[in-house]
């Protein structure tokens, strides 16, 4: 008698979360990855020059008002490519927090009527927000260039700064897909959430303003550590990385683990549920 | 002995019951469940045993052998979905084991996935991403699936133009040129127009051909027929009957082709609860006489005579009835307001509640009825089902000169009217004119 190559059985408590799998099915994330970045800009005017004109305007908005209205200090560098710096990583974290968010719900067609690993969908949603922000990059490589700002070789961390940022989007990503399948307030509170989040976030302003064991503490929010991270890889901010970074990617990597098995345990009900 | 393919052990997929309305919980539900019952988070909607919820499959046991090609018939809601979800990994079981022999492909929606917005080339790749091909396989396959599909032209044109017929031709296309050991196939042959099905036909019939496992479900039993050797009947979740295809689907179609207007209940089996029982169900067609046929333009009264077993018991049906293929037509329900009985406590003894057909409601055609009864307000309730059968005949009255045949399940007189636009207009004139006076 020869073994079964699969076993369809109940699933109890907790499931182990199938990388293999994942890796089998590399090519379907490949694909779904190119048909967001395909679609996207597909039917609208001005296509990919979109990924650099919102954080550009939002830049130019902030720096009139917070950096010369209200002189909000900015470490010293020059107000504009202080915060762009700042926008690029929350541009990518909030494009990836929404799409995830809401991924499970929007793609309930292929949910309820095809097998593959679940967790392809929001990791899919999560990476087609790179190609924006690579896009985005060009105009800070411009600023870099006009403020004679000359990187130092903390630049090369940058493609790990990257997959900080997804993983920070990914980890809250994961909560909210699953819970958007049972309870559809997620995706009326998805945008409350990411513009409280930008506001607790030092965007448009440092977190040196806060005394310092505060400042550490402030790391438990993960995007401090990623913009004091982008800041430090880009604009060779002074005094090097504080432990804020580290409580940072601590708490992204709690609650990314938790997502991925709370994802995984809810993953049965989708289909009947969503 | 051949090799198995697919071996199903005490299959069971229990549904909570709901409208839509309860299908996803608000997070305030969520709370109120969880302070009562701090203890069961997550968990409740699937494992309490409460009375909302329905086995969609039961017990459900079979074997499939390499190569054997298998149609699954029933009507609707009888499991076929459900258990091709459950092999497919869609949806998980609730007990019971599948167990699998082979790389297994599903097929349970032409073009999954596809996206208006992406060209037709696109959609080929991305579908066949999705149905789990490899990037190598349909590169190598693209020509013939364009070729099947009869899409050359417009093959780097967005799907959002095709018309109807050439999408799903590229659809079903796609997903005939998936070619896994196991195949389950969910109604997608009734695409396209006929010219096009028949090279469905054929293109399925390859499939079964090629040694290849498929588990095919479908209401067409002229493809069940054509393509499967064995039949498995599934009612209401369990599997009734399992043989050579064309003994199962002709039991399978002459299953209420034995009309009868009248159920009797014999004492012992009266269906009920412990304040109601039924005694009987007839239908009467014009002029109170029992019959199995009626007239689709004159009224048919259905008679539920029933028993109350406990004083003061109020008693409540919903009568429902389907057309000849199982589909649910409407539900009626008996408490209605103007009648003196319902709803109101009864003494002991015998009734009769009466649901009036009205004339031209039906179309012609065959009709079973099934009656949910209950006592104090939907709280225990008890259901008969396909208690009778019976036939509409057309007289023609309503037909006028048109020859053919009406579609639908029913056939409404409705009220229509003509005016000329001509008079219609003197009409608005004279109106202006005597209201500027």
């Amino acid at each position: 008698m020869n073994t079964p190559i699969l076993t369809i059985e109940p699933s109890k408590g907790w499931v182990s979360i199938k990388f293999r799998e994942l890796l089998d099915y590399r090519e379907l994330l490949y694909f779904l990855v190119w048909r967001d970045l395909k679609v996207r800009y597909r039917q609208t005017a001005l296509g990919a020059a979109w990924a650099v004109l919102q954080p550009l305007l939002t830049m130019i908005v902030f720096t009139i008002f917070f950096g010369h209205l209200a002189g909000v200090p900015s470490d010293g560098l020059p107000y504009p490519i202080f915060t762009y710096t700042a926008l690029l990583p929350w541009q990518l974290f909030a494009h990836a927090l929404t799409q995830s968010g809401n991924s499970l719900v929007t793609n309930q067609q292929l949910i309820t009527k095809i097998y593959f690993p679940r967790l392809i969908i929001p990791i899919s949603s999560v990476l087609s927000g790179i190609v924006d922000f690579a896009i985005a990059f060009v105009v800070l490589a411009g600023l870099l260039i006009y403020y004679g700002i000359v990187p130092t070789t903390a630049i090369f961390t940058l493609p790990l700064l990257v997959l900080f940022t997804i993983a920070v989007a990914l980890s809250v990503g994961l909560w909210l897909s699953a819970l958007n399948v049972h309870y559809r307030d997620v995706r009326y509170a998805i945008p409350f959430l990411t513009q409280i989040w930008m506001f607790a976030t030092p965007i448009a302003y440092s977190s040196s303003l806060l005394p310092r064991p505060w400042r550490d503490i402030y790391g438990l929010n993960p995007m401090v550590g990623v913009v004091e991270a982008f800041r430090w890889a880009l604009l060779g901010k002074a005094g090097g990385l504080g432990p804020s970074v580290l409580i940072s990617a601590s708490v992204v990597i709690i609650l990314l683990i938790g997502g991925l098995y709370y994802f995984q345990r809810m993953e049965k009900t989708f289909a009947d549920i969503v | 002995m051949s090799k198995i393919s697919i071996r199903i052990e005490g299959l069971g997929k229990r549904y909570r019951l709901g409208a839509p309305k309860t299908a996803y919980k608000t997070i305030r539900e969520t709370i109120m469940e969880t302070l009562r019952s701090p203890f069961q988070i997550g968990r409740k909607g699937l494992s309490d045993e409460s009375n909302n919820t329905f086995w969609a499959l039961k017990d459900v046991s079979f074997e499939v052998k390499q190569g054997e090609v298998v149609g699954i018939i029933g009507r609707n809601g009888a499991g076929k979905s459900t258990l091709l979800k459950i092999i497919s990994r869609i949806t998980v079981p609730t007990e019971g084991r599948v167990r699998i022999f082979g790389r297994i492909g599903s097929l349970l929606e032409v073009g999954t996935g596809f996206h208006p917005e992406l060209t037709g080339r696109e959609n080929i790749f991305l579908n066949g991403a999705i149905l789990g091909m490899k990037r190598e396989e349909i590169k190598n396959k693209f020509d013939k699936i364009v070729a099947f599909a009869e899409v050359e032209k417009f093959i780097d044109t967005p799907v959002k133009y095709f018309s109807s017929g050439m999408y799903v031709r590229l659809a079903f296309a796609v997903a005939a040129h998936l070619e896994p050991e196991i195949l389950l196939v969910d109604e997608v042959l009734a695409v396209g127009d006929t010219r096009f099905q028949k090279k469905c036909l054929n293109k399925m019939q390859d499939i079964g051909q090629g040694g290849r496992t498929v588990l095919f479900v479908s209401h067409n039993m002229g493809a069940i027929q054509t393509l499967c050797h064995r039949v498995i009947l599934l009612e209401e979740g369990k599997v009734v009957e399992d043989g050579g295809a064309a003994a199962v689907v002709q039991g399978y179609l002459s299953w209420g082709s034995s009309m009868t207007g009248q159920k009797v209940w014999l004492k012992n089996e009266r269906p009920g609860n412990h304040s109601l029982r039924l005694i009987s169900v007839c239908l009467k067609k014009a002029g109170g006489i029992p019959a199995k046929e009626i007239n689709i333009s004159e009224e048919a009264n259905i008679e539920i005579e029933y028993e109350i077993v406990k004083q003061g018991a109020r008693a409540l049906f919903s009568l429902i009835l389907f057309d000849a293929s199982g589909y649910c037509i409407f539900g009626s329900l008996s408490n209605t307001r103007e009648n003196a009985y319902h709803d109101k406590p009864l003494q002991r003894g015998q009734y009769v509640s009466t649901c009036t057909l009205y004339g031209n409601l039906l179309n012609n055609g065959r009709y079973h009825v099934s009656i949910i009864g209950a006592t104090d307000y939907w709280t225990e309730d008890f259901r008969a089902d396909h208690v009778i059968f019976f036939e509409a005949l057309d007289d023609g009255r309503l037909k006028g000169d048109y020859p053919g045949n009406f579609g639908g399940v029913v056939r409404p007189k409705l009220r229509w009217t003509t005016v000329a636009l001509d008079d219609l207009a003197h009409f608005h004139e004279r109106a202006e004119r005597e209201s500027s006076q």
